[in-house]
């Protein structure tokens, strides 16, 4: 075993500590897209900041793990969704029952049968019925694994090969899991529109 | 609806907007939306809703607090730790 001069390890532990420095800027730059996911995979403003805080204590605490030059935000997201799954934050809830048969569309029928205002065929128009709340509503109510598929995918803008690697799934249950919480959210929503005219 | 829905439209609109079709895929993609304005509507619909759904949940920032503690973590972290 040879032993390595003083000048080399010291030289070494300069560069690692560069790595390191690097590593963090550059994680602590996606900070706020990665919050913008985080605020709708948790249940509230308060889990998501907390949530945020433990990931970045453990992004930062295992910057050897990430290969430079990868998805930096897909990492940081793996860590934050295996947390929220180990934290036990989450509640399981049942899918809902009622029936995934009626047309896609629905809510866009909906949207139009009850405008009212000449603003069917106008779709920016039509949508800005929906309320944030509304929307915001919808979304905590679907099951989480319908849910995270979601925001990954619409929210965090991730292919689906990217989110099955984050979620540990594989990529033909994102595939399914995502139909099911697109019509999921939008039967929601066009239920809360109700007798709305 | 003037049109009648298209057996077509949900496997491959969704595919198209989310961007996991390959090029000849794509194509055809386009080619169906030439063809069918049932599918072209609802593309339009489509592509809509998720923009206000992007705007409308990612218009919350993270608060300048969060900011500052996530940056403290630095120099707080210790190295060596795995996943």
């Amino acid at each position: 075993m040879s032993e390595q001069a003083p000048d080399t390890v010291g030289r070494g532990l300069a560069e690692d500590a560069r790595n390191r420095v690097r590593f963090e800027e550059e994680a602590l730059s996606h900070a706020d897209q990665v919050y913008q996911v985080a605020r709708h995979l948790a249940g509230s403003k308060e889990e998501a900041e907390e949530l945020m805080q433990e990931t970045y204590a453990r992004a930062f605490r295992s910057w050897r793990s990430y290969t430079k030059g990868t998805n930096i935000r897909a990492w940081l997201l793996r860590i934050l969704t295996n947390i929220n799954i180990d934290q036990g934050r989450r509640k399981q809830r049942r899918p809902p029952e009622r029936s995934l048969e009626e047309g896609d569309y629905s809510l866009y029928d909906r949207l139009e049968q009850t405008s009212g205002d000449g603003s069917a065929g106008d779709e920016e128009r039509l949508l800005q019925r929906l309320s944030q709340s509304d929307i915001v509503d919808a979304l905590a109510a679907l099951p989480h694994d319908f849910r995270d598929v979601l925001v990954l995918v619409d929210l965090g803008e991730f292919s689906y090969q990217e989110t099955a690697q984050i979620l540990s799934v594989p990529i033909g249950t994102v595939m399914s899991r995502l139909h099911r919480a697109r019509r999921l959210l939008k039967q929601s929503l066009a239920s809360s529109l109700g007798g709305e005219r | 609806m003037n049109e009648a829905p298209c057996p077509k439209c949900e496997s491959l609109l969704q595919l198209y907007l989310d961007g996991e079709l390959n090029e000849s895929e794509a194509r055809e993609a386009e080619a169906h939306l030439d063809g069918c304005g049932y599918c072209r509507r609802q593309y339009r619909f489509e592509r809509a809703f998720r923009a206000y759904l992007r705007k409308t949940l990612c218009e919350e920032p993270m608060s300048a607090e969060l900011k500052v503690k996530l940056t403290a973590l630095r120099s707080d972290a210790s190295p060596g730790d795995c996943l």
